[in-house]
């Protein structure tokens, strides 16, 4: 499984109720199941993910998570997890405040775009950076936000939030393998996890 | 509905069924029915496929739409051209898989194929009840289900599943039984008729009621109402396509002719489908249960009658696991249909799954092989198995 997942993994604990926002083939919701004993829900966008992830007995729902993310209860869940996906969200704030009104912590992961090597690019080239973890052109990407974690533990300060956690990862987009980065975390991380809560 | 049906192309089947039945509410019992009235002695219709556990923990009750019948699979001869309406689903190694669940299909109240319907003999006069026959509802079809199930000895059914108007027993078996069924999958259903749909429904009533043959429902003993009937039928196969079915399938290629046959022969591909399907449902159908459920259908509205106007309080009793399947190109039950099942559903903190299905051929996807389909159902069905038998007593 994919670093930054195996990191959010670790941060759950075993037999709670779990919603992945934008789970994909349902790696990280088979994973918890497995291993950690959750119930686990999702939200993804894309018929045949979605087809994949209920194939394999995951429940999980099409549809936009921005949307599909107000229809449950209050506290519905114990952990709503974002990953990966801050960068592509329309309303981060509305977002965010969904995934804690119905539950009761949050996981957000998102790339760095402090990262040296995007800094460094920036710089000597003058192009607008492409990287292993944001691998687009300006023209055409997903990622309509550009994040550093400096920038959203001070955005979850101004929206009346807390940060619970963080760990601050060295990683490539898919790769299992990483390391915790302590020293410069902003300059020195490809991305950051973050744990949020009221 | 269509006529899709052919043989698996694999060969797996259920192989022989048999048509089987079920009578209960015998004299001085009745079923009181949602109108008031009441009806006895009822027989259902049905067929099994299957092993039931020892612990009858694995039963699956499929539930058919408007012109299907008890005969979910299989053949009833070796000789038979057809199997039953959903062979490519049920059956070994299916989405529904015979290997591992017992699978009851029964033919709903009002139908005409095997079940006590408007063309069943009157207990007192021993003659057809025609338009003596009470109106039923979904409700009702789905309380004489329930009288089956009881028979059979299941206390709780792993699931319930049908398309369309199945669709709509299957919402109401979770909201009417919730502690007898642990899972749901509605198919190309809604909670309630549009007024789309229930107008296409009345024109195709008043094709057979305007059908002079029909004799307000008095016509057993004399020639059917066969045209009234068949333009009901061809409407009907209007609405389960689509624009792009339509195109894919006819465009406006001829039939059998390279031009204009300047009279009112049917000249189209499409004219002359609909006139052989209008035929072949003739044969098979009785237009007073086309009357009977249709009716049901556009009376059905689990909104107000479960939640006194709320589909989140409507399925406030629901316990089941869900998964409702919508298709894209359904324009009788669009897929905003099936989204407001699945919010009302989440509003209840319940386990809900969704899919939107890429499919061209409009409603009548759900009769139609598709792998996606399959692979969904035989998912849900494992995970809920699996739960079920980890956690017997939790639903």
């Amino acid at each position: 499984m994919r670093y930054d997942l195996q990191i959010i993994a670790s941060w759950i604990d075993p037999g709670s109720h779990v919603m992945d926002l934008g789970c994909g083939e349902g790696e990280l919701l088979s994973y918890l199941i497995a291993r950690k004993g959750v119930r686990g829900e999702g939200i993804e966008k894309n018929e045949e993910k979605v087809a994949h992830c209920i194939e394999k007995g995951l429940s999980v729902l099409q549809g936009d998570m921005n949307e599909e993310v107000l229809d449950y209860p209050e506290n519905r869940f114990d952990y709503v997890i974002l990953s990966q996906t801050l960068q592509q969200v329309y309303e981060p704030d509305a977002l965010i405040r969904a995934m804690l009104r119905i539950g009761r912590r949050g996981i957000v992961s998102f790339p760095n775009f402090s990262h040296w090597g995007i800094r460094l690019q920036v710089f000597f080239t003058g192009y607008a950076p492409v990287s292993r973890q944001l691998p687009y052109q300006w023209y055409d990407t997903p990622n309509i936000r550009v994040i550093t974690l400096n920038d959203f533990r001070r955005f979850i300060r101004q929206i009346g939030l807390r940060v619970l956690k963080e760990a601050a990862i060295d990683t490539h987009s898919e790769d299992r393998y990483g390391r915790i980065v302590r020293v410069l975390p902003n300059l020195r991380a490809t991305y950051g996890i973050f744990m949020i809560g009221k | 509905m269509s006529e899709y049906i052919e043989h698996d192309r694999n060969g797996a089947s259920v192989g022989l069924v048999r048509k089987q039945f079920f009578t209960f509410a015998h004299p001085p019992e009745s079923l009181r029915l949602e109108s008031g009235a009441r009806l006895g002695p009822v027989t259902l219709a049905y067929e099994t496929c299957g092993r039931l556990s020892p612990a009858k923990d694995n039963a699956v009750l499929v539930l058919h739409a408007l012109s299907g019948d008890s005969h979910v699979a299989g053949v009833y001869t070796p000789e038979d051209e057809k199997p039953g309406w959903w062979d490519f689903m049920v059956g070994p190694g299916k989405g529904i898989d015979t290997e591992r669940y017992f699978v009851v299909c029964s033919n709903v109240i009002g139908g005409c194929a095997g079940s006590t319907g408007p063309g069943s003999p009157r207990p007192d006069t021993g003659r057809p009840y025609g338009l003596d026959f009470p109106v039923v509802t979904i409700g009702d079809m789905v309380a004489a289900q329930k009288a089956l199930i009881d028979h059979l000895g299941i206390r709780r059914l792993l699931c319930v599943v049908g398309g369309s108007i199945g669709g709509m027993q299957v919402l109401e078996w979770t909201v009417r039984y919730p502690e007898r069924v642990a899972s749901a999958i509605a198919l190309a259903t809604t909670m309630r008729h549009s007024a789309l749909a229930i107008a296409f429904n009345e024109v195709a009533r008043q094709a057979i009621m305007a059908d002079p043959h029909w004799n307000r429902g008095d016509y057993y003993d004399g020639p059917k109402p066969a045209t009234g009937l068949a333009v009901a039928r061809m409407i009907g196969h209007i609405t389960y396509l689509s624009d792009e079915a339509m195109r894919l399938k006819f465009g406006r290629r001829l039939q059998d002719k390279s031009d204009f046959s300047f009279n009112f022969d049917a000249d189209f591909q499409v004219e002359s489908y609909l006139r052989y399907q209008g035929r072949k449902f003739v044969d098979r159908f009785d237009a007073n249960s086309f009357l009977y459920i249709t009716k049901a259908a556009d009376y059905y509205d689990l909104i107000l009658q479960h939640g006194a106007g709320s589909a989140v309080r409507a399925f406030a009793k629901a316990r089941a696991r869900f998964l409702v399947i919508s298709f894209t190109s359904d324009w009788l039950y669009p897929t905003y249909q099936s989204r407001e099942i699945v919010k009302a559903l989440k509003k209840n903190g319940l386990d809900v799954s969704f899919c939107e299905i890429e499919a061209d051929w409009g409603h009548d996807a759900f009769l139609l092989p598709n792998p996606r389909l399959s692979a969904l159902i035989h998912g849900f069905l494992e995970r809920v198995l699996r739960e079920v038998r980890t956690s017997p007593d939790a639903l």
